[in-house]
């Protein structure tokens, strides 16, 4: 296999090409805000790379920007889920296939439209590539159909409705279903852009009493959007961590309804006030479903690294040094459980006292913490599937464990930072006390975020390298496509039929 | 190892989050040459509203202050306005009566019925508007900055009292923005030569002395050179200084089914585009923060003042903007 297949055509190369791709729109894009302007990096960018900033299109920009990253991080999660959830090959391929091509056709047209002038050209093309994200979608979710027979479970320890219907199946159904009738909220809506609906960024509408219904159209889709990113990649850590048992069992019924009920709750938003109910109530399940997985991945690391450490009846503190002892199979539940203080915790404290507290501030104070907690729930994610992405590759040893941590401690502490940062007037009211608090937050953000892109500029850079040796790790990477998990099914077992599905290189 | 570095960020963040207030009560005088009682005269006519661009019209000419209110100005009102009994001292701060807004009853509304308010808080930190010996003094060298710990209701009884009144939001933004689509009040660039807004404090923290982000004289960045900071004129096309950065400023409107009160410009703690010509900002009438001011404007009266500005070249501008759209 050469090296365009391996990057272009394998699950494991696929990803490795997106995470790339993502890590340059990053770093570029990132130079055009925030403190980077104040250094002049920005003027250097812009000069250098010949765009066109016009201010009045800042928020069009913006909202591109977004979605040109999103569809690579939608793409990453198709290409983990096509693996490590059986089906038959040529769909698996047709589904990466038209991915692949959909959200690199999005991201170079979408920022060529947005960042380089506006050749409308470019902007069919980015409709072109997102569509056929969607169409991809389409393809998953009849991939994923969970009442064909084949992929009933074949072990009683995952959950299963009576019939045998594997109900992890159903949650990863239910998901790709909810978000292709969400995306059609975003997409209806932008049908009408320039034609009764004008660009807008969410967080500048917050106070407005009323919003059109295109407008809630729009809050509703990048909410749920990002909730059901999410909902995937903890289906997808579940596989990668051996999910299964009693808390499996558990979990999934509570993730399929409460992704049901949360994503009907969000598309309600644009007839109903009583929309924030149904997602609480949703949330509470999603939530609970992760929560079983934390409880069930934290008992079997304590279990597995006890023995791999000799200890044979550990004490707390052995528990404790067993559940740390490898930070990448540890940090994305870590993350999960860190995301309720940063995220869930915040959402829901805004909600208990936006009356007293947050509507009190002036707007642009409540804006911060808005876009702060889905700014931090968007990179926690992006540290789980850079975790998931590093065990895939093997990393091991001490390097593993650096990375691991760095990842781990650097994001926390630039999340945690930019929360208290986002609430500054809840711990120092008075304006004028709060300079130390921002420039220590900020600092504290700085490092953090520094520390992680430079630990995952490093490990790219390693698989760069990589890829210019003959006989590199790129090759075994190739020679194995698929993600080594235990599936929740077996149809080679089921209708015994070999050399048809995607299940050669997981556990049976 | 590891260990002490955990131990040394620990204590690093404790140690910078201590509640250590800088008040910086005496800074380096400054003379900006900008007469802070100007006003010029802007035209009724249409002009570009908001991010979209749409056009929009005003139907009657105003006058707006060139400036934001500041400390000097509005030290002055508070004396007079107490010596005449228009508002009151009460304790650590300056209320005043408001006749209370419309209510609706709509979703996150309060209710504000008539009552006395806050109108500026004194003693605070951040405030340098000081009572001494029941006079309202200004800390030393902060006359010609804009008046900040000024609530929507003090804003508004300091232009009662002279007979003005706050500008509506889209007459601060036509002031602001003249007749054609800048971003910015003097064009579509920004630095910090430009105005104090966030990306711009160091510079003259350094010169005015304060070492914490904080206001600068109204004027100020008027193409005057201070020291060795070269400032460019930040005038919008009508004259006025400061419509981007330095302090947000209240604007009049009480807009149905809601409370609140919105500000425009954006200030010196924040990122340019809160600085943007329709940026908008909200709070409560009874808010009030280091970061936020105003300024008046008034019906034109037949002995107005003269106008600063050519708007000649400007009213041809949208003529021929207006004739693009149509077009388009």
């Amino acid at each position: 296999m050469n090296r365009y297949k391996y990057l272009f055509t394998s699950t494991k190369g696929l990803i490795l090409t997106a995470i790339s791709l993502i890590a340059i729109v990053t770093a570029i894009f990132n130079t055009l805000s925030g403190p980077m302007v104040e250094w002049g990096i920005r003027d250097i960018t812009v000069k250098l790379l010949g765009m066109d900033l016009n201010p009045e299109e800042r928020a069009g920009r913006i909202i591109m920007l977004y979605h040109t990253i999103a569809m690579a991080v939608v793409a990453i999660e198709v290409y983990m889920m096509t693996s490590i959830i059986p089906m038959r090959k040529h769909e698996q391929r047709n589904i990466n296939m038209l991915v692949t091509i959909g959200y690199m056709t999005a991201m170079v047209f979408g920022l060529g439209f947005a960042y380089w002038g506006h050749n409308f050209t470019f902007h069919g093309l980015f409709l072109v590539g997102q569509s056929l994200v969607f169409f991809a979608g389409v393809m998953l979710a009849v991939a994923l159909n969970p009442w064909k027979k084949e992929y009933y479970v074949t072990d009683k320890d995952f959950a299963h409705f009576k019939s045998g219907m594997d109900m992890e199946r159903m949650a990863f159904f239910v998901m790709v279903v909810a978000m292709l009738i969400s995306a059609g909220f975003g997409a209806v809506t932008g049908s009408f852009w320039s034609n009764g609906h004008e660009t807008f960024l969410a967080e500048d509408l917050i106070r407005n009493p009323h919003k059109t219904h295109l407008q809630k159209s729009i809050i509703g889709h990048l909410h749920i959007m990002l909730t059901l990113i999410a909902v995937a990649i903890t289906l997808v850590v579940g596989r990668w961590l051996k999910f299964k048992g009693i808390f499996h069992k558990i979990a999934m019924p509570f993730m399929i309804v409460g992704t049901i009920v949360i994503a009907g709750g969000v598309w309600s938003v644009v007839w109903t006030h009583m929309a924030h109910t149904f997602i609480y109530i949703g949330s509470v399940g999603v939530m609970l479903a992760a929560f079983m997985l934390v409880i069930f991945s934290w008992k079997k690391l304590i279990h597995d690294n006890s023995i791999e450490l000799g200890y044979e009846n550990p004490n707390i503190f052995q528990k404790l040094k067993a559940l740390l002892s490898d930070p990448i199979k540890f940090g994305p539940t870590w993350q999960m459980v860190f995301m309720n203080f940063t995220v869930s915790g915040i959402g829901i404290f805004m909600a208990i006292k936006l009356e007293k507290i947050f509507r009190v501030w002036p707007a642009r104070e409540e804006r911060i913490t808005l876009t702060g907690h889905w700014h931090i729930l968007a990179a926690l994610i992006a540290t789980i599937i850079i975790m998931y992405y590093v065990d895939i590759v093997g990393l091991k040893g001490k390097v593993r464990k650096w990375f691991g941590w760095i990842l781990i401690i650097g994001s926390d502490f630039a999340f945690a930072s930019m929360t208290i940062f986002s609430m500054k007037k809840l711990f120092i009211p008075q304006d004028v006390a709060q300079q130390k608090l921002v420039n220590t937050t900020m600092l504290l953000t700085d490092f953090g975020l520094g520390a992680i892109l430079v630990s995952l500029a490093i490990f790219l850079g390693w698989k760069l390298f990589d890829l210019f040796q003959a006989d590199g790790l790129w090759k075994k990477e190739a020679e194995h496509a698929e993600l080594d998990v235990e599936r929740t099914s077996d149809p080679v077992l089921n209708i015994k039929r070999d050399n048809e599905f995607n299940t050669e290189g997981g556990e049976k | 190892m590891r260990k002490l570095i955990f131990l040394f960020i620990v204590a690093f963040a404790f140690a910078s989050c201590s509640e250590e207030v800088i008040v910086n009560p005496e800074i380096k005088e400054v003379d900006t040459g900008v007469n802070p009682d100007e006003w010029v005269k802007v035209p009724a006519g249409e002009f570009f509203y908001n991010m979209h661009a749409h056009v929009d019209t005003i139907a009657n000419d105003y006058e707006i202050m060139i400036t934001d209110v500041t400390n000097k100005q509005y030290a002055k009102f508070m004396n007079e306005a107490v010596a005449k009994g228009v508002i009151k001292i009460d304790g650590d701060s300056i209320k005043g009566h408001h006749d209370g807004d419309k209510f609706d009853g709509y979703l996150h509304e309060w209710e504000i019925p008539a009552g006395e308010y806050l109108l500026m808080p004194f003693g605070e930190p951040g405030s340098h508007i000081k009572l001494v010996d029941g006079k309202f003094v200004v800390d030393k060298g902060f006359d010609n900055h804009p008046v900040v710990m000024v609530t929507w209701f003090g804003a508004k009884a300091y232009a009662d009292f002279y007979g003005y009144r706050l500008p509506f939001e889209k007459e601060w933004a036509k002031a602001a923005r003249g007749t054609d689509k800048r971003a910015y009040p003097w064009g579509d660039e920004i630095d910090g030569s430009y105005t104090n807004y966030g990306s711009s404090r160091n510079a003259i923290q350094k010169l005015l002395g304060g070492n914490i982000a904080r206001t600068t004289p109204v004027g100020y960045f008027n193409g005057n050179k201070y020291e060795d900071f070269q400032t460019k004129d930040n005038r919008s096309p009508y004259g006025l200084y400061d419509m981007a950065g330095n302090v947000w400023q209240w604007v009049g409107d009480d807009y149905p089914d809601v409370h609140y009160r919105y500000m425009r410009g954006g200030s010196f703690t924040n990122y340019e585009y809160n600085l943007f010509v329709w940026a908008r900002n909200s709070a409560g009438p009874d808010f009030y923060s280091i970061n936020i001011g105003f300024r008046c404007a008034r019906d034109v009266k037949e002995e107005a003042a003269p106008v600063v500005n050519d708007t000649t070249a400007v009213s041809d501008t949208i003529v021929i903007e207006i004739e693009e759209k149509i077009n388009e």
